[in-house]
């Protein structure tokens, strides 16, 4: 390999930012190189620098962002230096890339078969015949399942993995020589995850492509990668094999930032406390139907039959994929939805069916903290009056309701005097710190946080878990806790529940579930985790 | 699809229901006697009787409204008061001037205006895309009777290009039924170019922006071939809905372009029978505009399923 041109050099890469951002460069003198076979991952957390890096090898770069210095030579030839004509030559056919949202990424109204035709149309003269069994070829390479069918089928009709899947096949068509992968499995179940790292491994492997990826995700790291490059602000912390950045790390930032993945290995927490049961559901369901006045009704189920309980003072975690139906649960044990049937107890009070006026003095006590921090709170009214919109609501006095609002800040630690800002002028972790002191205001019974520290970077939220785990001993709170990250249910929750497709498949002491799973699925789950230690 | 299209046609008939009651109260709630139109300057009142009871003036709102829809039901959309025919005739004879303006009007809005807001959209930012928004602006505020003149000012008088007015129907001579149907289409189209050019520019800019764009680009395809082929099929919906609503202005601006034209189409009728009071012609035409928009608009909607695979009725 030595008298072989690697496949990928970059060489003292810079890209200039538009004035008046937080710093002059996106990517300040970064190098690294990706031979044949190897797989290099870019590891960094937002803002780092790591996808800039990647559109820039493409020439896909947003027009305000500029290299200003350093080279990127693909097989020795030098992509900044060549025409657009050039770039659009080398794209797909010495170098593909595959995206973190395949949900979007593909075109809805084409058929996937000529997506992939598209490629080969472009690119080559192969006549029809040619092309289409390339590309049933390529689909069954890829292992989607029926290729014929897939090639007529629409981005819509497929799942979430089977779209990666497709945008795979399309980048790899044309036997690339390099196939930059941007965060491919964030968006997607563990399970799928770990089935498309592992296809992208065997794929590399038979042919040889060096393959540039990228991720947050310290799990994916040491489930795939041969080398890691840490970024952080644009410029390269520590580079060297995995095995060696992962157990040995040099730099305080890599350390932190390892430090800080929450780990699926057991903590402390195991005991169920014997309190006072805060909330209990009974055969609680919920179908959505589509009513049509001439069609069939279109009906979804959920949530099926879900038994829960909740103990003040402790964390129930609930875990599943994407369409489990953890979500609908916990917005019908908040009654932002209504229940179709069984039963919700907030204390002794059965809040399922009860009208929405009766309901009203109940609201106070569960409050929820979302997902997204950045959609989650009014863009155009103060943090302030976030904050004090609830307990005023509740007739609280504005006075009474701002000294609360104060005291709450510190809590959460930000600063009390930042009351009159608006969210935009926070940071995500510090948003969700806000959206927690919102909820925390209406002093509720019981805090629902769904998916609550999911779109953090690592670092961030650990220091929001924290937080949330010092408030509860604190002051006792009670937390319903939804996630697909089971890593973070398993450092947080004294039990757990497992849904699959609206059903809860198996619950019970945290320990119990994470050692000795009874339930196939839940076994499945734990073995799709990418996990960190595997290499350490 | 057969469901949809059923239903939607069934619910043509709710539509006109309202639009015949309406008209039919609005016409004989205003001021204004078909019979003294009719009788002329000098007639005297004893005539105006005489002729109020031969239309039927006399009779009882509800009872004239019952014998109207009575008479439609069997096919039969009664006699003009004016022309001494039977509208279904009159709608005939004059329907060819409408339809030709509407359709050259059309094709040429949609021709001009969709590359014209897809390029602004690419160039966002550009003099170009200026122009064009600034085009828009202008062609929704200027009314189209000035837009005519002006266009007879310089084309026909000035330049003598192109005839003043007039109409030549297309079976006689082609070429002078072309030649008199630039202005008027150009007319018509300015305030219609304008609301497409802008949706189609809105429409494409949202999808350029779009994950899949990106796919296309890093597939190493053109950008024309982005542009035409990815981002705008997939602006197409809302543009497409805009053109079906652009029918309704259409329809109105048709009726101040024939005049200014000097077209003698259904517009032109139309501007005849309000001021002549001929109540049975102003009800049909108008029942038939309202049909005309929504089988349109049906269409537009079947149309959807073309380019968006997701949508099926």
């Amino acid at each position: 390999m030595a008298d072989k041109k690697p496949v990928l050099e970059v060489r003292n890469l810079t890209v200039a930012l538009p004035g008046g951002a937080d710093r002059a460069n996106a990517v300040q003198k970064v190098s690294f190189t990706v031979n044949s076979g190897e797989i290099v991952c870019l590891v960094g957390e937002s803002g780092s620098g790591k996808s800039v890096i990647a559109f820039t090898v493409m020439g896909l770069l947003a027009k305000a962002l500029k290299p200003t210095g350093g080279e990127i030579l693909l097989e020795g030839e030098n992509v900044l230096a060549a025409s657009e004509e050039r770039l659009r030559e080398l794209r797909c056919t010495r170098m593909s890339m595959i995206f973190q949202e395949p949900m979007t990424a593909l075109n809805p109204v084409m058929s996937c078969g000529e997506q992939i035709d598209e490629v080969l149309r472009t690119h080559t003269n192969l006549d029809n015949a040619t092309r289409k069994a390339k590309i049933i070829k390529i689909l069954s390479r890829v292992k989607l399942p029926e290729p014929e069918r897939i090639y007529a089928s629409y981005p819509h009709q497929l799942s979430g993995g089977q779209r990666q899947r497709i945008m795979i096949a399309m980048a790899l068509v044309l036997d690339p020589v390099l196939l930059i992968a941007d965060e491919p499995t964030t968006a997607l179940d563990v399970t799928t995850q770990a089935e498309i790292l592992k296809l992208i491994a065997e794929l590399q492997e038979t042919e040889g492509t060096g393959v540039l990826f990228i991720t947050h995700d310290f799990g994916v790291v040491a489930e795939i990668a041969h080398k890691v490059a840490v970024l952080r602000w644009g410029e390269l912390v520590e580079m060297g094999p995995t095995e060696q950045i992962l157990s040995r790390p040099v730099a305080g930032y890599t350390r932190m930032l390892i430090s800080s993945v929450p780990s699926i290995h057991p903590v402390h927490r195991g005991v169920r406390l014997e309190g006072k049961t805060v909330l209990r559901t009974e055969k609680l369901g919920k179908t959505y139907s589509g009513k049509s006045f001439f069609q069939k009704a279109r009906v979804v189920k959920a949530a099926i039959d879900v038994d829960l309980d909740i103990r003040r003072g402790e964390t129930l975690g609930i875990v599943g994929e994407s369409g489990s139906g953890k979500s609908t649960v916990a917005r019908c044990i908040a009654r932002l939805i209504d229940p179709s049937e069984g039963k919700v107890y907030l204390g002794d009070t059965e809040i399922a069916t009860m009208s929405a006026s009766r309901l009203r003095p109940h609201r106070r006590k569960v409050q929820i903290v979302f997902q997204d921090p950045y959609r989650s709170m009014n863009p155009r009214i103060t943090i302030g009056e976030s904050i004090i919109e609830g307990p005023m609501n509740f007739g609280l006095p504005r006075d009474e309701a701002l000294a609360r609002a104060r005291k709450l800040m510190e809590t959460v630690r930000l600063d009390p005097n930042a009351l009159d800002r608006y969210p935009h002028q926070f940071s995500g972790g510090q948003r969700q710190r806000i959206c927690i002191a919102r909820a925390l205001a209406m002093e509720p019974e019981l805090l629902i946080a769904d998916e609550a520290v999911s779109a953090l970077d690592v670092s961030v939220q650990k220091q929001v878990l924290e937080l949330m785990s010092e408030l509860q001993s604190e002051f006792g709170l009670t937390y319903l806790l939804i996630s697909h990250n089971l890593a973070v249910v398993r450092q947080m929750s004294t039990a757990v529940g497992v849904l699959h497709n609206g059903v809860l498949v198996e619950k019970g002491p945290t320990d119990a579930i994470f050692d000795n799973p009874q339930a196939d699925y839940t076994r499945m789950l734990l073995d799709a985790v990418p996990d960190i230690s595997r290499v350490a | 699809m057969f469901d949809f299209i059923a239903r939607r046609l069934v619910a043509i008939v709710p539509v006109l229901a309202v639009v015949a009651v309406f008209v039919f109260l609005m016409l004989r709630l205003t001021p204004g006697d078909p019979a003294a139109v009719i009788a002329g300057d000098n007639a005297t009142s004893d005539q105006i009787a005489d002729i109020r009871e031969k239309l039927g003036l006399n009779q009882p709102i509800w009872q004239q409204f019952g014998i109207w829809i009575g008479n439609i039901l069997q096919g039969n959309f009664g006699e003009s008061f004016f022309f001494k025919k039977t509208v279904a005739e009159l709608i005939a004879q004059r329907v060819e001037p409408t339809l030709a303006l509407a359709l050259c009007t059309l094709v040429f809005a949609v021709c001009l205006a969709v590359p014209i807001g897809v390029l602004a959209a690419y160039r966002q930012g550009s003099v170009f895309d200026k122009a064009v928004m600034a085009f828009s602006v202008l062609g929704f505020s200027v009314p189209g009777f000035v837009i005519g003149y002006c266009l007879i000012y310089i084309f026909a008088i000035e330049l003598g290009w192109l005839p003043v007015q007039g109409y030549v129907r297309i079976g006689v001579d082609f070429g002078r039924f072309a030649e008199r149907m630039v202005l008027p289409s150009l007319t018509l189209s300015v305030g219609f170019i304008a609301l497409i050019a802008r949706i189609t520019r809105a429409s494409v800019l949202e999808v350029l922006n779009e994950d899949y764009i990106r796919t296309a680009r890093a597939k190493g395809l053109s950008n024309r071939v982005v542009l035409m082929r990815h981002a705008l099929r997939n602006a197409a919906v809302p543009i497409l809905t805009v053109i079906g609503l652009g029918i309704a202005i259409l329809m109105g601006g048709a009726v101040v372009t024939e005049s200014v034209f000097g077209l003698p189409g259904l517009g032109r009728l139309t501007v005849e029978a309000v001021l002549s009071r001929d109540f049975p012609t102003i009800q049909t035409v108008i029942l038939l505009f309202s049909v005309v928009y929504v089988v349109i608009n049906l269409l537009i909607d079947i149309s959807y399923t073309l380019f968006d695979p997701r949508i099926r009725y």
